[in-house]
Formats: C-alpha cells, sequence, structure tokens
C-alpha cells in the first residue's frame, strides 16, 4: 500500500527567506532525508546519502531536510556534501511527516507517494535502495565500501517531538483543534501588562495562554475542543472546552485540572444555581467549589492543613480558572453587571477538597447522590468565611450546639429560616462529634433546635429594627408569637463537610446568600469527565 | 519587562463578541527604503499630503515617495489596496483632513 507524501516547499538553509524554495513533489522520483547534525546516526549517514546524489542526481532529486537549519550546514562542509540541505528549522514539515526518528528517509514516486521508507541507520535498508534505484535507471553501482558502515544504528528524537515544539507544531498545522481568535501582542508591549490593560486579568498576573500552552492543556481532557459546555451567564455565550482550557492557562492549572474547571462551569451555568444572580448581587456572593472523590489525590489538591487558604496550587488555579471564564468569556466585571458592595477575597478563588478519609461520615457528594469512587465538583453560592472557635467542648451535643450558636449571626441574628451554609468541619471537632457516634443529621438537629426562637424575639424593634415587622403579625395570639422559628430553613441547608489540618479546634463557616430558599441559587453537583 | 524578539501570539480567553486593542507595530529609529502617503479621500487631504511629500522630498532625499488614494472615505481601504501598500512600502502615513 502506498502512503502519499505532504507536499512542502522549503528554501535552502542558509538562504533568504523564500528564495529557491524547494518544492516537493516535484515531477521526479524523490529521496527525502530528515537530518540534524547533533546526532551521529545523521552523521553515518552522510557519505550514503551523497553517493545517492553523485550516483543518481541525474535520475531523482535527493534532498536533506534540516531540522536545525543554517546549523545543520557543518555537514555539508564535513562531508562535502552537494545534496540541497532544505531548512526545515521551524519543523512543519517534520511534522507533517510525523518524523519521530532522525535520520528518516523516504523514497518518493514522481507523483508523491511513498514507495521505501526506514529510519535511522540500516545498511541493509541503504543496500536495497541503492540495488531498486540501480535497477531502475539501469545504472551500475560503483564499489561501496559496506563493512566501514556499521549494520545497525539507532535513529535519534526528532526535534519536532521536543517538549514546547511538538504543541506549537500541532497548533499551526492544519488539523490544530484551535479556533480561537489569535491575538498578537507587539514587541514593544509588556505581555503582562498588555493582558491587565486588555481586562483580562483578576488584578493579577496570568499566564500567557500562546497556543502552545493551551494545546497541552487540552491534553487534560478527551473531550472535544469544539464541544460547546454550556450557556455563560450574565453574557449567555457559548463556552467551548478550548476557552475553559485558554483561561485554564492563565489562571495557572495544570493539564490534569482541566476536567474539575469544565465540571465546575457546568455546574455554576445551570439554571438551578443561577450565576446570573451570583454575579450580580450587591451582597457579593461567588461559587465555593467543593471537590470529592478519587481525583482530589489524582491532582494532588489540599484537603488538610490550610485547606482554604493559598500554596496549594491545585485549590488556587481551578477556583481562579472559574472565576476568569466568568469574566472574560461571561463578561461578568466588577461595575458592569456584577454589583458587589464589599467584594470578597474568596472572588479570586475558592476551591478545596473534603478530608474523606478522615470524616466518619458518607462524603459529600455520596449524600448528594454520587457513588463514592465519582469524582464530583459541588458549587455552593456563598457570601463570606469566618471560624467557629470551640476549644472545650467533649460531647458531641456541646460541639454541635456550639455551631448553631456560631451560626445564628449569619447575615443578622434576626435573619431566620435561613438559607444554605456551608460547615467545614475540622478534624478535631469532628473526633469529639464521632466519639459520641453522632451521624449529621443529629448535629443539624441540634443546630437547629439551640437556634430555636420565638417569633417575637425576632420582630423589629426601635432597638434595632432589623426582623420581622410587627405590624405583619397584628392580631397574633400568644401562641403564634411563641411559635419557635430555627435559624435554618431546612436539615437541609445545613451542608457540612471535612477539612483542614489535625490540629486545632477551629472549624470554618460559610455564610450562604439570600433568603429565598429555591429561588435563587440551588447548591448544584457535576461528576467530574476525564 | 519581558524579553522578546518575536510577537508573543496568545489565544483570546474571551466570547470574541469585542475586538482587542491591537498592539502598535514597531516604531522604526530610522526611515529608509519606500514611504507610502495614503489620501483617504476626505476633502482638503490631498494638500496636507502634498506639503509632506514636498518636506519629506526635502528633508530625506534618499526615501522614495509613493502616493495612494482610497476610493472613498466612508468605507475601510479595499484588500487590494492594502495589500498593494504592504508589498511596495517600508511605512506608510494616512492623512486626515478637513
Amino acid at each position: 500500500m502506498t502512503q502519499t507524501l505532504p507536499n512542502f516547499s522549503l528554501s535552502p538553509a542558509g538562504a533568504d527567506r523564500e528564495q529557491n524554495a524547494y518544492s516537493f513533489p516535484s515531477g521526479k522520483q524523490t529521496l527525502i532525508c530528515f537530518v540534524k547534525e547533533d546526532c551521529p546516526t545523521t552523521r553515518t549517514s552522510m557519505p550514503l546519502l551523497q553517493q545517492a546524489k553523485e550516483i543518481f542526481g541525474e535520475n531523482i532529486d535527493v534532498v536533506a531536510l534540516a531540522q536545525n537549519g543554517e546549523d545543520d550546514l557543518v555537514l555539508v562542509q564535513e562531508y562535502g556534501l552537494t545534496v540541497p540541505f532544505l531548512d526545515d528549522s521551524r519543523l512543519n514539515t517534520s511534522y507533517a511527516y510525523e518524523i519521530d526518528t532522525v535520520p528518516s528517509v523516504f523514497l518518493a514516486s514522481e507523483e508523491g507517494e511513498a514507495t521505501e521508507q526506514f529510519i535511522g541507520f540500516g545498511r541493509e535498508d541503504w543496500k536495497a535502495l541503492f540495488k531498486s534505484l540501480a535497477t531502475r535507471y539501469q545504472v551500475e553501482l560503483p564499489q561501496i565500501d559496506w563493512g566501514s558502515f556499521p549494520e545497525l544504528l539507532p535513529g535519534c528524537g526528532s526535534k519536532s517531538l521536543e517538549p514546547g515544539i511538538y504543541e506549537r507544531l500541532k497548533a499551526e498545522s492544519e488539523g490544530s483543534p484551535l479556533r480561537g481568535r489569535r491575538v498578537e501582542i507587539g514587541i514593544d508591549d509588556d505581555v503582562h501588562e498588555f493582558l491587565y490593560e486588555q481586562g483580562l486579568t483578576d488584578g493579577l498576573p496570568v499566564i500567557p495562554p500562546t497556543a502552545e500552552r493551551v494545546i497541552r492543556m487540552l491534553d487534560g481532557t478527551t473531550r472535544d475542543a469544539q464541544e460547546v459546555v454550556a450557556i455563560v451567564p450574565p453574557n449567555l455565550a457559548p463556552i467551548t472546552i478550548e476557552k475553559i482550557a485558554v483561561n485554564s492557562v492563565m489562571a495557572g492549572c495544570r493539564p490534569e485540572y482541566l476536567p474539575v474547571v469544565i465540571a465546575a462551569v457546568e455546574a455554576v451555568c445551570t439554571d438551578d444555581f443561577g450565576m446570573h444572580g451570583v454575579g450580580a448581587t450587591t451582597m457579593g456572593a461567588t461559587p465555593v467549589m467543593v471537590v470529592n472523590g478519587p481525583i482530589r489525590h489524582e491532582i494532588g489538591m489540599n484537603m488538610g492543613l490550610n485547606a482554604l487558604g493559598q500554596g496549594n496550587r491545585a485549590n488556587a488555579a481551578i477556583g481562579r480558572a472559574l472565576r476568569l471564564i466568568l469574566r472574560n468569556v461571561g463578561g461578568q466585571r466588577p461595575g458592569e453587571t456584577e454589583r458587589t458592595t464589599m467584594g470578597s477575597p474568596m472572588k479570586f478563588t475558592m476551591c478545596f477538597a473534603e478530608w474523606e478519609e478522615i470524616s466518619p461520615w458518607e462524603p459529600l457528594h455520596v449524600e448528594r447522590g454520587f457513588d463514592k469512587d465519582e469524582s464530583v465538583v459541588t458549587v455552593f453560592a456563598m457570601t463570606g468565611l469566618g471560624q467557629l472557635i470551640d476549644q472545650t467542648s467533649r460531647t458531641a451535643h456541646s460541639l454541635a450546639g456550639s455551631l448553631g450558636l456560631r451560626a445564628e449571626g449569619l447575615h443578622h441574628p434576626k435573619y431566620h429560616n435561613y438559607p444554605d451554609a456551608l460547615f467545614a468541619l475540622c478534624p478535631e471537632h469532628v473526633k469529639t462529634i464521632a466519639r459520641d457516634g453522632w451521624s449529621k443529621e443529629q448535629v443539624r438537629d441540634r443546630m437547629q433546635e439551640i437556634t430555636s426562637r420565638p417569633v417575637r424575639e425576632l420582630l423589629s424593634s426601635d432597638e434595632v429594627t432589623v426582623g420581622i415587622d410587627p405590624k405583619a403579625l397584628q392580631g397574633s395570639s400568644d401562641d403564634e408569637l411563641d411559635r419557635l422559628i430555627p435559624k435554618f430553613g431546612s436539615n437541609a441547608n445545613i451542608h457540612i463537610v471535612v477539612a483542614g489540618s489535625e490540629a486545632g479546634k477551629f472549624s470554618a463557616i460559610f455564610e450562604g446568600w439570600t433568603s429565598r430558599i429555591g429561588l435563587d441559587s440551588t447548591v448544584t453537583s457535576r461528576r467530574i469527565e476525564k | 519587562m519581558v524579553e522578546a524578539s518575536k510577537p508573543v501570539v496568545i489565544i483570546d480567553p474571551t466570547d470574541e463578541r469585542e475586538p482587542i486593542k491591537r498592539s502598535l507595530a514597531k516604531r522604526p529609529e530610522h526611515i529608509s527604503g519606500t514611504l507610502g502617503l495614503l489620501d483617504i479621500s476626505k476633502p482638503r487631504g490631498d494638500k496636507f499630503i502634498d506639503r509632506l511629500e514636498q518636506l519629506i522630498n526635502e528633508q530625506m532625499p534618499e526615501v522614495t515617495v509613493k502616493r495612494y488614494m482610497k476610493p472613498t472615505v466612508s468605507k475601510p481601504a479595499p484588500h487590494d489596496l492594502r495589500q498593494k501598500i504592504m508589498n511596495e512600502c517600508n511605512f506608510v502615513i494616512e492623512a486626515v483632513a478637513d
């Protein structure tokens, strides 16, 4: 079976651009040899390539494709070659020929079909090549000292496969997975200043998303780069895997984080999560991401000491990628549709993993209906972050009560029927609760019990006008005014995960968003697919 | 400052509904070769360009000047004209006058 070799047009190495370019196929039979001077096997092959030129040069074209361009001309000098050296230092032809070894030798027909090919150095390969050419052109072969050549020599790695180069070639090739607009940054511009001035950053420097880096990022998923994943609010812009990858590069992600970012984008762009409102609100909500399942370990997420803090690349970059996507693709920018009064440092990034192994309970994703061995991201619309300090509780009853009292002030102590809050309990607190064998549901019950207040205590007053308008309850019976209302709308609004270091009795509390339960933003989970 | 001998090219991270501001081309230190003068067909633009041509001829006799004209002021220069200017000139000055 014959294989049509890719066309190329290359100038002689060391010559001016476009000068006397050699075009393949030329209409003649052609012997093509990919070379690089820093490869000993290339050197071994040079005398035979020259012989081919001398013996068959009237009948066929013989060309060397120089991967180092001009630098390979040392071979011409050393071996006294008259074989033309063509400049493939951009390596586009090496890429098109899928060269992984140098030298690679192709004999092509007049129409450009490969009739023979071999890699590295093989004495028998060259012998056979000379024999077939001699037969075809009725040429008598001169004496060649075959014994002076080694029988076999492995080739060297092709420059087109070197890290960074391969990705560039893939991006430049006709089959490039990238469709995004190219933006050229002038050489007089500082790249980082340019990106900031274009409004493409979160205020901190980003990694410039070059085609090579985006191609590498796309290795993190098997999904098609042009697949539309979601419609991103507020601009309702369709987002492809490619655009997620571009922003993930900027955020500092490694390719293996990409599936988590994709799942997070899918989660926040659902109607249930309501990202438009989450982003626009003057309250300053932002998605908080919790990752569960095996991927936590695979990508090295932090779930222990400083789980909610800085310093872990996966935690930091995944949350940041989501924010950059909302900004760059969704058009969610402060002062435009984003109207937060105070903002929050969580708007830079807020992503962590649950420490499932130290928890006595089912992890978050299993509670939410997934299998334990699935990887899942869950997003919460949260506005703030505080801590419970409880160093003295030695029973589950006391600790759960503490948690409840600490939560009572969320938004305002007089706000009850509270929506979702997320509790990241530290291992020491969890141990205290686990010692008494309490379930998460028992913890929630106790929190609701200890925070239950009679309606009359939640009324607006002259002292503090926040609260239920007394006029609305005019004529209510004492019983009605004594009716107890717990802090949270229901137990289901109390979300509990485990994270943090094994030392310290400090649990974290994420404050939720609006009070209209079920209307504004629903906690949303998505399976992470590679 | 990032050291760069060739421009960095990035993939646009946005939804591409708005144009990205382009960087200016590198400004050379000296003018040499061929200089194009593009009249955009704005009234009196030719007067301005005439004067420029005169000054260039006086002060930079080694520079070759070529004149071009857009068919109409209200539309961008046609592709062929842009291509011609690119092929023939090292520099171009576009005159806006009224």
